[in-house]
């Protein structure tokens, strides 16, 4: 205890470190441990032994080192003698095979070589080392002690509390402009508006994707499944939005036996003459829900395996989503072209905070539970 | 002036220099011949170092006829099954790149194949400090700043993957815009701000590009310097072996058997990687064709890093409630809230142990994993979880592949994930446990020598041999640790805390095998 106060008079607290710093814990120390017996004798190589294997192991070296330098020039002789010609798949294979593989020689020969010399060359006694205690030595960690303390006397950070907490508010409110300037990431209108409605309005002809096809109801034989857009997303350009509204209006459209279609109470004219059009986006993170089984009217998510009842209004039978798909109401024109009722009466896609505040007031929520009829 | 001599060569009179201008002689000094110690398992940081150096050089080469715009444009190259399909300038720049350049496919597949060999030596290295121990007293922090560097590597490869604005890509953004929409108060804003709008809009392939290689890579080398130079204070970990102490390291000096074994190293990985670039075939995004939020096909998997994310998605319940009218979805919520439990237990591991333990030493010996079944069963059962969740990803592909039913795939792996980590943990630890006792009956009774020996009454023994004493040493060096016991602080009391580290540490280690001593070794002897 006195020769720590001796090494450190100004800092109590060294000392309780010290302690500490040699606090087993709830290791078990043992009275009659092994004695470490120490580095075992040092076995000679090969190498060491006989002068023509060191002799052989030096040429095995530098054969890999020419190796490398052959296939650096390999490369740039495949760069130049085994051209890409444009439109012939073959040429890229072979001009990325034998350039790769020259590189790759190139490379691997220094590797190669280096490790052989180090492992068969260089001298393989092993080196010891003292390890010391990772903090600093007792005189520096006064000195770093006594450097803080003295700042803080020069400077007077302690002292003066109101010049201290003023400048730490104003630390603290400097960043805040920084996560408005953020604000223009996106358009001015609001996200919510933004992502509840779809381009699907009263009469839109349902079209083919990506033909933009109108589909005529008699079209559309039994059993088969259609990808479909709103007819006049076509005249959208790329560069105009197309793919964004696209993602809102996708719709999957399927005609099944009426046998078959159990519809609610309400919902009967969503549907015209056993066809019906569901939203493409799944009801979980927002995948498109592409895989149709004809046999069990079940359409099933590739991403998460999420599965809907398409011949119950698209009720979740297994996976991840909640909710059913929403429907598009559909009927068809004076020319016999399937057309859009109107807008999905729900927004479509994942579920976010917001969603029930979009819930069209004609929208027609299915009754029974959709976990009963879950698998 | 005094220390040039009147002939000198050329190579001492730029050493002096440079010297004279850098004082670089004090760092050769103070570096030059430190220890490194040897084992085939801490060359796994290595190829990490190594991987992203391949990853920073073809990825330099990309950048320079890489285009990260959404602007539509018509396809005019050269792969023939495209041509003239309206597509992003992005994906019509990364087919341009692989058909139209000279070594520019090779680039590419060389930039995706050092990202996954990068993630993987990340998860194998973070497996091995974690298995050994090697997270202890003084090595928390580098342990965190590791694992910060697993995340960082993650959210490199997703920026990455979403670049080409392939139909995969895309998909899997479209994934990444539902999970934020699931983020109850913020999500719908925050996808509204990262997208510029509505999904997919134009903006997301240049911000990502900006992350992917500006902010992200920054990150990534910031944290490896932080990484490497605590790595050198501390000093790296040593197996227990004959002459290796807690207070000493014993290997390879930098200059110069490190050096070059680490240099030639680099080599090896690097030509590796170029030989893998150019002869597999890696993410033809030629097939899967441009982005559409309507298209997808079957099979449809991230890259295998962020599986386990995906996996957590599929394996979810498929919950929601209303609450005043706001939507919470409890089936993305939970997920993200599972993984970032196990990514918050995984990152404080060092810290809850050491709690535990009560231990304050340092520890530079690397332990062998059976020395600390908890800790090892433990580990077990979270790799157990991880690769539940990563094969979860491909539930679609196990029953195509085995001809099963998919949903009973998932339930399957529902019960795996959580009975199985119960089960994995349980039975790790009893085979640590199991795998002590037989050092011990080594050390106490020797090792069956394959000798067969018939007795003059004709019985047959089989020769049992002892270890020599250097190899007896690795069987017998390492620490346990007691339980503690439940005692009133300075106060006299016995706070809730206090019962808690008893009650872990009776379970971290009540079953316990002791290192063995002289005594019982004399006592073994008495016996024959």
């Amino acid at each position: 205890m006195s020769a720590d106060d001796q090494s450190a008079p100004r800092e109590p607290s060294v000392d309780e470190h010290s302690v500490v710093l040699h606090d087993r814990g709830a290791a078990i120390e043992q009275s009659d441990a092994f004695e470490n017996p120490g580095l075992p004798p040092h076995r000679p190589r090969q190498t060491d032994l006989h002068p023509h294997k060191e002799r052989r192991a030096e040429r095995q070296v530098v054969g890999w080192f020419l190796a490398s330098m052959l296939g650096s020039v390999l490369a740039i002789v495949a760069y130049i003698a085994v051209p890409i010609e444009l439109g012939n798949m073959a040429s890229v294979r072979a001009n990325n095979l034998f350039l790769g593989l020259a590189i790759a020689l190139g490379l691997l020969g220094i590797g190669i070589g280096a490790m052989h010399w180090a492992r068969q060359l260089m001298s393989s006694h092993e080196v010891v080392e003292e390890r010391h205690l990772t903090r600093g030595s007792e005189p520096s960690r006064a000195r770093a002690v006594e450097i803080f303390q003295l700042g803080d006397e020069e400077s007077g950070f302690s002292r003066r509390s109101l010049i201290r907490n003023t400048l730490i508010g104003a630390i603290a409110l400097v960043p805040l402009p920084a996560v408005v300037l953020f604000r223009d990431l996106a358009p001015q209108q609001d996200a919510v508006e933004a992502i509840a409605h779809t381009m699907w309005k009263p009469g839109t002809r349902l079209a083919l994707d990506p033909s933009g096809a109108p589909i005529k109801a008699t079209d559309v034989t039994m059993g088969s499944a259609f990808h479909v857009i709103p007819e006049d997303l076509t005249e959208i350009g790329h560069n105009e939005g197309y793919l964004d509204q696209k993602a809102l209006a996708a719709v999957l459209l399927v005609r099944l036996p009426p046998e078959k279609l159990h519809e609610e109470p309400g919902r009967e004219g969503w549907s015209y003459d056993g066809i019906v059009a569901y939203s493409k986006i799944c009801t979980h993170v927002g995948c498109p829900v592409a895989l149709y089984e004809q046999q069990t009217h079940h359409l099933l998510c590739p991403c998460h395996q999420s599965t809907f009842d398409v011949s119950r209004h698209a009720r979740v039978v297994f996976g991840p989503a909640k909710r059913p798909l929403p429907q598009l109401p559909i009927t068809v024109d004076a020319d016999g072209y399937l057309v859009a009722q109107r807008d999905f009466t729900e927004p479509i896609g994942a579920s976010f905070f917001e969603r029930l505040h979009h819930i069209d007031p004609e929208h027609v929520p299915l009754t029974a539970a959709e976990t009963e009829t879950r698998a | 002036m005094t220390t040039t001599a009147p002939r000198t060569s050329f190579t001492a009179q730029a050493s002096n220099y440079l010297d004279e201008r850098t004082s670089i002689s004090t760092m050769v000094a103070a570096l030059g011949r430190k220890v490194f110690p040897d084992h085939w398992s801490f060359m796994l940081g290595e190829i990490i170092l190594y991987s992203f150096v391949a990853i920073l050089l073809s990825g330099t080469f990309l950048t320079f006829f890489f285009e990260p715009s959404m602007t539509a444009v018509h396809y005019e190259g050269s792969y023939v099954p495209l041509k003239g399909v309206e597509m992003s300038a992005a994906y019509a720049s990364t087919l341009d790149l692989s058909f139209d350049i000279r070594g520019g496919l090779l680039m590419r597949q060389v930039h995706h194949w050092s990202a996954l060999l990068f993630v993987a030596a990340i998860g194998l290295h973070m497996l091995r400090v974690f298995f050994t121990g090697a997270f202890r007293k003084p090595r928390e922090i580098n342990w965190v700043v590791g694992f910060i560097l697993f995340i960082l590597a993650m959210a490199e490869g997703f920026t990455g993957y979403s670049l080409p604005d392939d139909l995969l890509s895309g998909n899997g953004l479209a994934i990444i815009n539902g999970m934020i929409k699931g983020i109850p108060l913020v999500g719908t804003w925050i996808s509204y701000l990262l997208f510029g709008g509505i999904f997919p809009g134009d903006d997301i392939v240049p911000r990502l590009f900006v992350l992917h290689i500006m902010l992200l890579p920054a990150l990534v080398i910031a944290f490896i310097g932080i990484h490497l130079v605590l790595m050198v204070v501390n000093k790296h970990t040593q197996f227990a072996g004959p002459g290796k102490t807690n207070d000493n390291v014993v290997g390879a000096p930098i200059m110069p058997l490190f050096a070059a074994k680490a240099g030639s190293f680099f080599f090896i990985v690097f030509g590796f990687l170029v030989a893998i670039g150019s002869t597999f075939t890696i993410l033809p995004v030629w097939d899967f064709g441009p982005y559409d939020p309507s298209p997808v096909s079957a099979g449809t998997q991230p890259d295998w890093y962020i599986g386990f994310a995906d996996g957590a998605l599929r394996l979810a319940p498929g919950l929601e409630s209303e609450i005043f009218g706001l939507t919470l979805s409890w089936n993305i919520l939970l997920p993200i809230a599972v993984l970032g439990l196990f990514i918050v237990l995984v990152m404080f591991y060092p810290f809850i142990e050491a709690w535990i333990t009560k231990d304050k030493r340092e520890h530079h010996i690397a332990e062998r994993p059976r020395n600390n079944p908890t800790r090892t069963g433990i580990g077990a059962a979270g790799v157990w979880f991880y690769a539940v969740l990563w094969a979860a990803a491909s539930s679609d592909l196990i029953a195509t592949h085995f001809h099963l039913n998919v949903f009973q795939v998932t339930w399957a792996l529902q019960a795996a994930l959580i009975l199985g980590t119960i089960i994995v943990y349980w039975l790790t630890k009893r085979i640590a446990l199991a795998l002590q006792k037989k050092d011990r009956e080594i050390l106490l009774h020797g090792y069956e020598s394959g000798n067969i020996r018939r007795l003059p009454g004709g019985e047959f023994i089989e020769v049992h041999e002892q270890l020599d004493e250097y190899s007896a040493w690795k069987l017998k060096a390492y620490e346990s640790y007691a339980p503690v016991m439940v005692r009133p602080n300075a106060k006299g009391r016995i706070t809730p805390a206090t019962h808690l580290r008893a009650a872990l540490s009776r379970w971290f280690f009540e079953d316990r095998i002791e290192p063995i001593t002289r005594s019982e070794i004399e006592a073994s002897k008495h016996d024959h």
